[in-house]
């Protein structure tokens, strides 16, 4: 919120620097965001008086002798039309910094620094200035806009700095307010503060007006109550439709808004200064003697004072006439009832509409003002009885009307009168950790015009009522502390706390051993969004009746892009492929460990299950399917588990290149090649490879505990074997017929596979290492010569396996 | 039968027939081969000369097999020398030939490295769990009550507006703050309660400083007499933790509706000491987490006395301490796994 250091002025004695302020209000919560001097860019320009002022021949130019008292008297050559001997304008001295504008004088491109220099073979030193090459409108101040010297007044002295005079020397505070003090969104709500941390004296705003003793025949009624807590309306006859005084004025400019007319400007003041929107409605084109606040209709329609026109529904709140629609409450007047020149008679309006209500429809119709934006944040109706006062003395005083008796207030009864609250202070020294001296704790809330009495432990406070949030000894402990000031809590390490042990539990740390696993295979950690896109289920082929298909979806995604809560880690882990790929990174593995959201039913009625999944992306020439086997391996390994493979086919992977991945028995995911369809889909540029394992399926493996498996006392036996077989039979065929043959094997290894004209077409020949480890006593010689028989046999009755010669 | 004189020149006449031999052997092959000529016992110039014992008069006997022996020893030593001299030559050729630039690429296994997020996570947890706190992971998609309404924020609260919120339903939507995993737990769980909870979370913005996907973790410390002092308290040792030694703490006022007081922390920055420079945009103070008392409604909603127990939570944003440890500038990186960025920063 911007608020101009002379504003302020109005209500607090400041005599402290612009820094000084922002570092009080930063330490009492109010963050200044940005602070600038309004003449920031002005610099070195000065009172000059023409004393001689000639034409130059055949030019718009003339020659000009400025006097700028002690800065000295300078040769100027000036173009603009109303320079004039015994004038006194704005002189840029040579170094100045002034705003330089196009061939129209008017449209500002930057700040230029004015340099000595010739102007048809005369030498000019200086430059004498336009309002608006000083950034001065008409509204900050008179004759700001004409398209040619800036007048200055009579009685200015040559040589003074002209800032003061054009009130350029002005500081602008760009305050954040946070949502728990909707009071102090105005200048006036900004001046308390600063009255409460300075510790001066607060100046109210006058609101004092007579009333005129007329009052008309007119009825207003609020049918949506829980909408609008308080509606007041006031008559104002003998409206004389004028521009502002130029105070006014230059006030709504520099607060960003720009003046219209007195009684549209008494409204936009207003509401900068008490933080509380208004609305005056042309008296004459409010039909039937009557405003009503109700809930619009389905489908009816208003066109706004900006000529939009909206259909409404019963969630909107509109002020009606006797017929029809006036404004949209809180949000815009009607076009129907505008103020223009020629309106004689006014109906001010001043309410609270409940904040969430004007949010909700402001987002939903896409139009936001000022008075929005204010009721959103919410206003206080103490604050709405006074702001319409403020109002009716504005009027007084810039003589725009006379003020009449026709004033209601129709309301649901809150009370705008202070509210006690009883605090102990021990409770308010206990939350803060400290003991604040009672006397300061007083003081504190004394300034913050709380009329705090104390009385043993018992504080009582007088809460004013626009300090809606002041509720517990809380709110009051916040208050003292953000004014005693935050440095005098001194660390201490919870002393009363009981000692507890903590860290991470079973679950945490198995997830990051398994990460550390994949990682110690090269693999990088990478984290993708929750959600996807329509788009990424389709880019894995994932049939219309899949179950991948069942996503949440959210209700107001950002794009389509990130539209669904994904069902796959999958297709992120592709695209991040593509993308490294894209960007020439040519090998690589990634994994991501991330939940994937499975809905039991859609819409949402009960929280959905998050399940803990693990994704691997592998990809580069050197990379294949056997190198992806190597990295999930890892996770089986981490948990002390194993996984079985077998051939499987899926939607976006190789079809002879893909397995199903299983752990006793229950399968947990799947592994293989990414499609060449997709590759070239993507321009991926080398093998890809993409693994998923649910690790939520595997969570019942976790923290399995492992035992120490002494080393046999007895020489093991190890025995390679070279198989003959048909192509089919697979290695797991192999390796589960010895182990299920044999226990006395303890591992199996294959060493070599080999397929050759020798062998027959359709043979191949894999040799394993078997290693017999003896169970209680050592072998007796041929007896593993006897395992072995075993195993050739059941080989050979199951897969018709020989011995190789 | 021969005398002593002769045996004696034979015998030195083979050691110079040696010597010649010797000079021309050029390899250990040669060297290997030329000692089975010497030494073999039946046929060796040296070995078989004990055969011939039987031709050698008895009292010349222990003269000759000493002679004897001192050649087949001088004859032994001559041929190991040799031996040496070319199995070094050899082995030197051999060193020679394999001979490598050693400032040729490394061939390493590479390892990967635990994401940013994890590493800091990882960090605070440590920090954190020493300090007795346990972690808590809630769910990423939570209901409107968990989220706002058990965190004192109603359905008509500003402080919806300050969150732009992905909804799903009505009553679920994506969490807004890890902040949700509070209530949860003291719901649960009966003081003392000390949680860390870092997750995920959620917001409608996306632009060039904004992810509509980040990461949170909240703490929560609710027990008898907790103050204020404590929470700056625990933040010091926090701070200086992560951010390295000397780092201060700056408590100022803010706003979060289910803390009061709440503030905000900065600390002194890390990169200048405090002096000012682009980082802190010269303020010498960086905003790093919110923070506060935790507010008596919040406590009392969950069925814990607040007569009784207080508590403080804080919630700190995980990409920006990353992003400020590392220095990252962009927290769309974070989210491409881009391998290159990825690889750089490891534990």
């Amino acid at each position: 919120m911007l608020v101009p250091l002379s504003w302020l002025k109005d209500y607090v004695d400041i005599d402290v620097t612009p820094d000084v302020l922002e570092e009080k209000l930063f330490s009492c919560g109010f963050e200044v965001e940005e602070k600038y001097e309004v003449g920031k860019d002005i610099s070195n320009v000065v009172v000059g008086l023409v004393k001689t002022c000639e034409a130059i021949p055949e030019t718009h130019l003339h020659l000009c002798t400025v006097d700028a008292g002690s800065h000295g008297t300078f040769q100027v050559c000036c173009g603009a039309d109303n320079v004039v001997a015994g004038g006194k304008f704005p002189l840029a001295l040579v170094g100045a910094t002034v705003y330089a504008t196009a061939k129209d004088h008017k449209t500002v491109e930057g700040v230029a620094t004015i340099n000595a220099g010739k102007l048809r073979g005369y030498d000019s030193y200086g430059m004498l200035c336009s309002g608006t090459e000083l950034g001065v409108n008409d509204d900050m101040y008179e004759g700001g806009d004409y398209n040619g010297l800036l007048v200055l007044p009579a009685d200015a002295n040559p040589g003074d700095d002209v800032k003061p005079i054009l009130g350029l020397d002005d500081w602008i505070f760009d305050v954040s307010i946070t949502a728990n003090r909707p009071d102090c969104q105005s200048i006036f709500g900004i001046a308390r503060e600063v009255a409460a941390v300075l510790e001066k004296p607060l100046k109210e705003p006058d609101l004092s007006y007579t009333e005129s003793g007329e009052t008309i025949d007119f009825k207003v009624s609020v049918s949506a109550q829980d909408l609008c807590p308080r509606y007041i309306a006031h008559y104002v006859s003998d409206v004389k439709i004028a521009k502002s005084p130029q105070w006014m004025r230059r006030r709504l400019n520099l607060v960003g808004c720009s003046a219209i007319s007195n009684v549209v400007d008494i409204t936009n003041y207003v509401l900068k200064e008490l933080g509380q929107p208004m609305h005056a409605f042309d008296y004459s084109y409010l039909e039937g003697n009557e405003i009503n606040v109700r809930r619009a209709n389905e489908g009816e329609k208003i066109v706004t004072l900006d000529e939009k026109e909206f259909t409404l529904t019963n969630e909107n709140l509109v002020i009606c006439d006797g017929k029809k629609p006036v404004a949209l409450a809180g949000i815009m007047g009607g076009l129907n009832s505008e103020i223009l020149d020629t309106t004689s008679a006014v109906m001010f309006e001043c309410a609270k509409f409940a904040h969430d209500n004007i949010r909700k429809s402001s987002k939903a119709l896409g139009q936001v003002s000022d008075s929005s934006a204010r009721y959103s944040k919410g206003v206080d109706e103490y604050t709405t009885a006074m702001a319409i006062k403020r109002a009716l003395h504005l009027m007084e005083e810039l003589n725009c009307g006379k003020v009449s008796s026709y004033h209601t207030d129709v309301n649901s009864g809150n009370s705008i009168e202070r509210k006690r609250l009883t605090v102990s202070v021990n409770k308010v020294n206990g939350v803060l950790g400290i003991k604040v001296p009672d006397e300061d704790i007083v003081r504190i809330l004394k300034n913050l015009n709380f009329e705090p009495a104390l009385n043993g432990d018992e504080l009582t406070l007088n809460i004013p009522a626009y300090r809606v949030d002041m509720e517990t000894y809380q709110d009051v402990a916040e208050e003292v502390i953000r004014m005693y000031g935050y440095e005098h809590i001194v660390p201490t390490f919870i002393p009363t706390a009981e000692v507890t042990s903590g860290g991470y539990n079973l679950n945490q740390r198995t997830e990051l051993k398994i990460k550390r696993a994949l990682c110690a295979q090269g693999a990088n950690e990478g984290v993708h969004y929750s959600f996807f896109s329509p788009a990424d289920l389709d880019l894995i082929k994932v049939p219309e009746d899949s179950d991948l298909r069942h996503a949440i979806k959210l209700i107001n995604p950002i794009n389509i892009d990130l539209s669904l809560m994904r069902t796959t880690l999958a297709p992120q882990m592709i695209r991040a492929m593509a993308l490294n790929q894209k960007r020439g990174n040519l090998s690589g593995r990634i994994f991501e460990l991330g939940n994937r959201f499975i809905a039991k039913e859609l819409p949402l009625k009960e929280y959905p299950d998050e399940r803990e999944t693990i994704c691997i992306g592998v990809f580069g020439e050197d990379e294949d399917f056997f190198s992806l086997k190597g990295v999930v391996e890892a996770v089986a390994d981490a948990l002390d588990v194993s996984f079985d493979y077998t051939a499987f086919k899926n939607t976006f992977l190789h079809p002879y290149r893909c397995a199903k991945i299983e752990c006793n028995g229950e399968e947990i995911g799947y592994m293989g090649q990414l499609k060449y369809e997709i590759i070239d889909e993507l321009d991926m540029r080398v093998k890809s490879f993409v693994a998923e394992i649910d690790l939520k399926a595997l969570t019942k493996y976790y923290g399995k505990a492992r035992k120490f498996v002494p080393l046999s006392k007895f020489a093991e036996d190890k025995r390679d074997l070279c198989f003959v077989m048909g192509k089919e039979v697979t290695c797991a065929n192999i390796e589960k017929t010895i182990k299920e043959t044999c226990d006395y094997v303890t591992d199996i290894e294959l060493f070599d596979i080999y397929e050759g004209a020798q062998l027959g077409e359709d043979k191949k020949s894999m040799a394993f290492s078997l290693v017999f480890t003896p169970k209680d006593k050592e072998f007796e010689n041929g007896f593993v010569d006897g395992l072995v028989n075993d195993i050739l046999s059941k080989l050979g009755d199951k897969y018709n396996v020989t011995l190789r010669a | 039968m021969a005398d002593l004189n002769e045996l004696v020149e034979k015998l030195s006449a083979i050691r110079t027939s040696i010597e010649e031999d010797i000079k021309n052997v050029s390899n250990f092959k040669e060297a290997f081969e030329y000692r089975k000529v010497l030494m073999d016992s039946k046929t060796g110039k040296v070995g078989s000369l004990m055969r011939e014992m039987g031709k050698i008069p008895n009292e010349l006997k222990a003269e000759y097999g000493k002679r004897v022996n001192e050649l087949k020893n001088w004859a032994q030593g001559a041929v190991d020398d040799l031996e040496k001299k070319f199995k070094e030559a050899e082995l030197n050729l051999r060193y020679e030939k394999e001979a490598v630039d050693v400032t040729l690429p490394s061939k390493k296994h590479k390892i990967g490295n635990l994401h940013p997020n994890t590493q800091v996570r990882n960090q605070l947890v440590d920090i954190f769990g020493s300090m007795g706190f346990d972690i808590f992971e809630g769910n990423e998609i939570e209901t409107d009550y968990y989220n706002f309404t058990a965190l004192n924020i109603p359905a008509d609260h500003p402080a919806r507006d300050m969150q732009d919120t992905f909804y799903l339903s009505p009553d679920f939507l994506l969490r807004t703050q890890t902040s949700s995993g509070q209530i949860h737990v003291m719901e649960a769980q009966r003081p003392p309660i000390k949680i860390i909870s870092p997750g995920k979370v959620f917001r409608s913005d996306d632009d060039a400083t904004h992810s509509p996907m980040f990461s949170q973790m909240e703490g929560l410390v609710v027990d008898k007499g907790i103050t204020l002092c404590d929470l700056k308290g625990m933040l010091d040792v926090f701070v200086e933790k992560i951010f390295g030694d000397g780092t201060k703490t700056r408590l100022r006022p803010s706003y979060f509706p289910f803390t009061e007081p709440s503030v905000e922390v900065d600390v002194s920055c890390f990169a200048c000491h405090g002096k000012g420079c682009k980082l802190c945009k010269g303020t010498g103070w960086i905003e790093v987490l919110g923070a506060g008392v935790v507010n008596k409604k919040v406590l009392e909603d969950c069925g814990i006395d607040s007569d009784v127990y207080s508590g403080i939570a804080f919630g700190i944003g995980i990409e920006r301490i990353a992003m400020l440890k590392y220095g990252i500038n962009n927290i769309k990186l974070l989210f491409e796994s881009d391998v290159r960025v990825l690889g750089q920063i490891d534990d």
